[in-house]
């Protein structure tokens, strides 16, 4: 399968899960809300050009906010993820130059330790900006933080069995091929 | 010249970024606002058809429960049908008056009108649902929604065969409310944190409260008519230095399974707001 084509597959099932799976699980706590669906972000190949990336960021957070009635939400937060990716990925892997022989970011091209440190970076980043959002409207300041703190530690569970259930194996590029 | 070309070609990447924020919080304050955004309506169209299909599986595990739901209001609507009310033989015969006063003038003020519930969520602090009745089918915003148990929410947004609906669990979601009881007036809203609860605020310190008492709508909300059911007082949070009683009040619509509502449209709602309207304007 090409990547286009995966990609467009993951967009959609990606929100899907999110919509009909996830936003339906009955209420754990009020600061417990299970968000999985900008791994679909994290995933995306290494050489999407920046624009590229922030625009797709947009559409994808876009389409999500349509579903749950708070258009600019997540594309708001989505966006701030893709902006950042680029930065988080040259801190990390600068030394190993995994960007040129692998296609995306995963446990095999990044190895466990960065790749882990990329994951919890970004879903700090996305949550805190998402809960910050929806702070400014209501709620208190134990609110954002119990938030930010509970819905994080859901994602990187949900992030990590995703990882171990769907295991993406990923092709060494050498410059001959 | 060539440096702000320089300076924009440099720094491309966070201007970009920086316009797609400003697109996407803009869009975020004008509906929290005013509740319409770009594209609101075909998206709506196409979201509520996706809801619709998920419903189809979703509403196969509820078919009992409905069931029941409907059976048991059907059997509240038979005790009140004018049959019922017959005195034995007698002259003075209990007769429901139908005739109007000026036949040209319509008298029924509230029209219900039933939709399917295809999209609901209560995991957010921004709860809606999608109802399966658009524009085309006689919906407009500003419209109160219940279902056979109580009260709902409030009609935001239509698309042409699909309408948005916003619940009673929204933080931004206000009704006013009464006290079946003594009468008196307050307002119920939702503090996020269990849909199962929502707070009822301004009712005086005077008004007798017990726990179990039934909270209705009040006719004052003119989403409304009068003695629609809202809730029972769960618990009674007696704040010593307010005047006014703060209360837990359980929602009498169960928003984890509710299937069917009713749309309700006040036929005199735009004339009342326009008198209402027109007065302040008068007194500022």
């Amino acid at each position: 399968m090409s990547e286009l084509l995966k990609n467009i597959v993951r967009f959609a099932l990606f929100i899907f899960i999110q919509v009909f799976i996830l936003f339906k699980i009955p209420p754990l706590h009020r600061f417990i809300t299970p968000y999985l669906y900008y791994l679909f972000i994290l995933w995306l190949p290494f050489n999407t050009s920046r624009s590229g990336l922030m625009a797709i960021a947009f559409i994808f957070g876009l389409s999500l906010d349509y579903f749950t009635h708070t258009p600019g939400l997540h594309a708001a937060a989505c966006t701030l993820v893709a902006y950042i990716r680029p930065f988080v990925i040259n801190l990390l892997i600068s030394q190993e130059g995994a960007d040129k022989s692998y296609a995306s970011p995963s446990i095999t091209s990044m190895g466990w330790a960065p790749y882990g440190t990329y994951v919890l970076v970004l879903t700090l980043f996305h949550h805190t900006y998402l809960v910050f959002l929806e702070w400014m409207n209501f709620g208190s300041f134990l609110f954002f933080l119990g938030k930010v703190a509970a819905t994080s530690a859901v994602s990187l569970l949900l992030i990590f069995l995703t990882e171990l259930l769907f295991y993406r194996k990923e092709k060494f590029r050498t410059n001959a091929a | 010249m060539r440096n702000v070309f320089l300076f924009i070609r440099r720094y491309s990447n966070f201007i970009f970024f920086l316009v797609l924020q400003i697109v996407a919080l803009s869009f975020l304050f004008r509906y929290n606002k005013f509740h319409e955004a770009a594209f609101m309506n075909v998206a709506g169209e196409i979201t509520g058809k996706m809801d619709e299909k998920y419903n189809g599986v979703e509403y196969y595990f509820q078919l009992k429960r409905t069931n029941q739901q409907l059976v048991s209001e059907n059997e509240k609507l038979h005790q009140l049908l004018k049959e019922n009310y017959e005195i034995a033989d007698s002259s003075r015969r209990f007769m429901m008056d139908t005739l109007r006063i000026d036949s040209l003038r319509k008298i029924q003020k509230y029209y219900y009108l039933a939709a399917k519930v295809v999209g609901n969520t209560v995991s957010s602090q921004a709860n809606f649902l999608t109802i399966h009745r658009g524009s085309a089918q006689g919906v407009k915003p500003n419209m109160g929604v219940v279902s056979p148990q109580g009260i709902v929410g409030t009609v935001v947004n239509v698309s042409s065969n699909y309408s948005s609906v916003m619940s009673l669990l929204h933080r931004q979601y206000k009704v006013v409310v009464k006290l079946k009881n003594g009468g008196e007036r307050g307002t119920v809203e939702w503090d996020g944190s269990n849909p199962l609860y929502v707070t009822l605020k301004d009712i005086p310190k005077s008004a007798k409260v017990s726990r179990g008492d039934t909270v209705v709508t009040s006719q004052t909300s003119s989403l409304f008519p009068g003695n629609i059911m809202v809730g029972t007082i769960n618990d009674i949070m007696d704040d010593k230095s307010s005047n006014f009683f703060t209360l837990r009040v359980k929602t009498a619509t169960n928003f984890f399974n509710v299937e069917f509502v009713y749309v309700i449209e006040n036929s005199q709602y735009d004339e009342q707001k326009k008198l209402e309207d027109s007065t302040r304007k008068k007194f500022q």
